[in-house]
């Protein structure tokens, strides 16, 4: 598991373990990658993050038109693993948790714990002001350490 | 009343069962549930479906059939299981003192009722 930001690791850790997922990213609303367990290859990783951050917008925005507060979670059922993505505040801003998991676990157990994760990255985020925002100029610069960190390498 | 109100009803009749619900074993969600305040049926969906599910396992891996009826027992009380049709469990969350056997029973007959 690799995170940006150690105070993650713990309730993330918790939550992979209790949970069984398989793969599982932790990112902001824009699509930055927060932490990341299960993904082996960047690029599967700022794929994913962009497409969950798209569909969590895209839900928000179809919850917003039926005229329904935001869905909770969306989740694709498939044969052999299924896929939950989530939006939950932090006192970081709005998160996404996008989980990937198998039939050796199911989605209440997914659900459960994630709802837990959530309730122990609230408590546990630092309370002082969230970094500033990224310049356009250090942008690069900025994603080439984070993916470096993200992938130990 | 639906057939699943129905069973939820006969179930929280018996003396000392402080709720019921049914749920779907390979999601591990609620499908209906009758539950007394503070009873999280949310949780109990999800780890009873995960215990019902794994037990299946182990008793197939050892060359038995899935258990019919599930029986966990702590200090504080007990949760039971009685697995239905396709992937239907009837769950009941009982005090210690609660009457197991009625229960257990009206559970089995429930579970058969359910289409």
């Amino acid at each position: 598991m690799r995170a940006l930001e150690p105070w993650v690791v713990a309730p993330l850790q918790t939550f992979i373990t209790e949970s069984s997922a398989r793969l599982i990213l932790l990112m902001t609303t824009s699509g930055q990658v927060v932490a990341q367990h299960g993904f082996s290859r960047s690029l599967d990783v700022m794929t994913a993050s962009a497409l969950g951050a798209a569909i969590v917008a895209s839900t928000e925005e179809l919850a917003r038109i039926m005229g329904a507060s935001r869905f909770g979670a969306v989740v694709h059922g498939g044969s052999r693993q299924s896929c939950m993505l989530a939006a939950f505040g932090t006192p970081r801003g709005r998160w996404i948790g996008l989980v990937v998991f198998g039939s050796e676990t199911s989605v209440g157990i997914v659900q459960l714990f994630f709802d837990k994760m959530v309730e122990e990255l609230v408590g546990a985020a630092p309370k002082e002001q969230p970094p500033a925002l990224l310049l356009a100029e250090n942008f690069e610069h900025e994603l080439d350490t984070s993916l470096k960190e993200l992938f130990g390498r | 009343m639906t057939a699943a109100e129905e069973a939820l009803e006969r179930v929280t009749e018996v003396p000392g069962v402080r709720g019921s619900l049914l749920i779907s074993v390979d999601d591990g969600l609620v499908v209906a549930e009758r539950l007394m305040e503070g009873i999280d049926g949310r949780a109990v969906a999800a780890l009873a479906a995960s215990l019902v599910q794994r037990l299946g396992r182990a008793t197939g891996g050892a060359g038995l059939q899935s258990p019919k009826f599930v029986h966990l027992r702590g200090n504080a009380g007990s949760v039971l299981a009685a697995r239905g049709r396709d992937d239907l469990v009837l769950v009941a969350v009982v005090d210690p003192d609660a009457n197991v056997g009625r229960a257990r029973i009206e559970m089995l007959d429930a579970v058969g009722h359910l289409a």
